[in-house]
């Protein structure tokens, strides 16, 4: 229903009536930028929580266990759990299908020397998968692989700043090092987003580590990738299964949290998940009241405006305006000022957002804020609707007016 | 066949413009209600010039608002251009306005933020005329009202007379069967109220009816019939000097 001349006369109403319908758009404007705001502080909240967790897998589950406090089927409290490869190889028998990453863990302080230059490290000794749980960064090289495992090889993973401090800017990779007596290579370097302290790590096979320091099948932890195809609330129900599977077959009591823990990032991802969703929801709950405020602000000017321009409705129809026309211009008026008024709020407020930017990550941990285009596009929607229902009850106060009622109006 | 032919060609002489009938209308006023029109009955054929005087009060608006579709009559019949009028919707009453009337007011009723031009075009643009088109006709039509440089002017700019033209013009411009003129007069001087009559009478010369509504014996005499009114009927109908004379 594009209409040229309809157009051109809600130009030239909306022109000549400037301060009017700048008025009237005021409150409509007002809504969609704090609207606009909100959210992108609300998204800005959202992109900080996303990342803080982005150092490790999404789908991550830790197996960790330690003394018991509980006494169980005859068996003593105080008694310190330990973890071994039999354990591991039973999670991967047990729920293959609900795995998509497993890696196990010793945790050790070595001592890594090269030429005079020597510090201590954390060294973490693993299974290959430990790369995509943990999100590693290969920079040079490559990282542990099957083969390392099954020949027990010597070899090791430094962290950038490992190298960085014991080789500087010179070359690295496929140099030994001594760790803790032994000679290893360097067959990868790598980078992590977690921060510095993950970039002052290295990494061997797990095997190696087992023969060389204690010749036994120890492991302190094991780490889980859930497969991504489960729902939020089914990886829960995998983490809670896999946690009453091991306390069964370790003789742990059922309660004894201390004795054996799974961490679950599936119940992380879903208390953010609720936080966010309660974010939204009282940002909406603002957001759309502010927007009805506006939406009745300018029905209300626009009944005003009707009420000034009844004398002119009646010269219309005298001259032979339909109803009709008349509510179509008066709802079309009302859609434009709405939309345009909308438009200059939520342009306003993108504009504040893009200026914020990063500026209030470390303090307010808002990270990017801003408005996805699918907002953008819905908003739009909602303008045109609310212009609608803002134009509607002037309009039909307008059709109704009576030519001979209007023309006496001097 | 005689017969026929003979009520044909009547008719064809003498189109009843506007047939009223035993018209009846009333206004509520609280419980009460005001009757206006007690029966009016009214007979104007295509071309006559017809002034409707009275005091205030008489009814005359009335009538006139009801001879322009802006009001509905409770009894009675009006036929306008041979047209049964009844129960419009407001719909079909702005069709049948746009088509067939054209009108002139007291206060000259122009849209304040439109130019001379727009306000000519404007009835045009209800009746679903392309722009080019209709800004092309209108200035036609003020060229006749002798307005074509102040075609660009917006009304405040313009005399009281110069309104009233551009008005006619706007009247006119749909080129209907009635011109309808509620006082138009009444806010102008002497001698623009002879200008605006004048162009009046040029319009009936040219054919169109006109029909009048005055409280004024001086424009009344101008008019070629003059029907009296008084608390809602009819109480004289004459033909003028200035009709005897043409």
């Amino acid at each position: 229903m594009f209409d040229l001349d309809r157009w051109r006369e809600i130009f030239q109403s909306i022109n000549k009536n400037r301060l009017r319908s700048v008025m009237s758009g005021f409150t409509v404007a007002f809504a969609i930028l704090l609207f606009t705001l909100l959210f992108g502080v609300a998204s800005g909240l959202g992109n900080f929580f996303k990342t803080a967790f982005a150092d490790d897998a999404q789908n991550m589950m830790f197996v960790r266990v330690g003394k018991t406090t509980k006494p169980y089927k005859g068996l003593q409290r105080g008694r310190r759990v330990q973890l071994k490869n039999t354990d591991y190889n039973y999670i991967t028998d047990e729920y293959a299908d609900n795995i998509q990453y497993q890696t196990a863990r010793i945790y050790k302080n070595f001592s890594i020397k090269h030429k005079n230059k020597a510090n201590t490290y954390s060294v973490r000794a693993v299974h290959p998968d430990h790369q995509f749980l943990e999100k590693t960064i290969i920079d040079e090289g490559r990282y542990l692989n099957e083969r390392d495992l099954k020949s027990k090889s010597k070899v090791i993973v430094i962290g950038r700043l490992i190298k960085k401090d014991l080789f500087g800017e010179k070359l690295a990779l496929g140099k030994r090092v001594n760790v803790n007596g032994s000679s290893f290579l360097i067959i990868g370097i790598f980078s992590d987003e977690g921060g510095d302290n993950e970039e002052r790590m290295a990494y061997m096979p797990i095997t190696t580590a087992q023969m060389m320091y204690g010749n036994n099948d120890y492991i302190n932890q094991i780490n889980l990738g859930y497969n991504p195809d489960l729902s939020t609330d089914a990886a829960i129900a995998f983490g809670e299964k896999v946690e009453r599977d091991m306390r069964k077959k370790l003789n742990i009591h059922p309660d004894d949290q201390s004795a054996l823990s799974v961490r679950n990032m599936a119940e992380a991802n879903k208390f953010v998940g609720v936080i966010m969703f309660a974010l939204y929801l009282i940002i909406a709950f603002i957001g759309s009241g502010t927007l009805v405020a506006g939406i009745i602000g300018i029905s209300n000017i626009m009944i005003f405006v009707i009420k000034e321009r009844t004398k002119e409705f009646g010269i219309r129809k005298a001259l032979g305006a339909k109803p009709s026309s008349i509510v179509g211009m008066v709802v079309q008026e009302s859609v434009l000022i709405t939309t345009l008024a909308g438009y200059a709020g939520l342009s306003l407020g993108t504009y504040i957002l893009s200026l914020v930017g990063n500026s209030l990550e470390e303090q307010y941990f808002i990270k990017d804020p801003s408005v996805s285009p699918g907002i953008v596009i819905s908003a739009t929607i909602i303008l045109i609707i609310s212009g609608l229902i803002a134009g509607y009850v002037p309009a039909k106060r307008a059709a109704k007016i009576k030519p001979i009622v209007a023309l006496r109006a001097d | 066949m005689a017969i026929y032919s003979f009520n044909y060609f009547r008719r064809k002489l003498t189109i009843q413009m506007i047939k009223i009938e035993k018209l009846h209308k009333s206004y509520p006023i609280g419980k009460d209600s005001l009757h206006v029109l007690k029966g009016i009955d009214l007979h104007i054929k295509e071309g006559e010039f017809v002034s409707i005087m009275g005091s205030s009060g008489s009814g005359k608006s009335t009538l006139l608002n009801i001879v322009g579709l802006l009001d509905e009559h409770d009894e009675g019949d009006y036929y306008l251009n041979g047209q049964l009028i009844k129960d419009l919707n407001e719909k079909k009453a702005a069709i049948l306005r746009n088509k067939f009337l054209g009108f002139v007011f007291q206060s000259f009723n122009l849209i304040s933020y439109k130019t001379a031009l727009e306000n000519v075009a404007l009835p045009l643009y209800y009746k679903g005329m392309a722009r080019k088109e209709r800004l092309k006709i209108a200035l036609e039509y003020l060229d006749k009202v002798e307005l074509k440089d102040w075609a660009n002017h917006l009304p405040n700019e313009l005399s009281g007379g110069q309104k009233q033209r551009v008005a006619i013009a706007r009247a006119l411009v749909t080129n209907p069967k009635v011109v309808l003129a509620d006082e138009p007069t009444g806010a102008l001087d002497s001698t623009t109220t002879d200008n605006v009559m004048d162009l009046l009478k040029a319009i009936n010369d040219e054919g169109m009816t006109v029909f009048v509504i005055t409280h004024e014996e001086e424009v009344a005499e101008q008019t070629k019939r003059i029907v009296r009114l008084k608390d809602g009927i009819i109480i004289s109908d004459t033909v003028t000097s200035v009709a005897k004379a043409v």
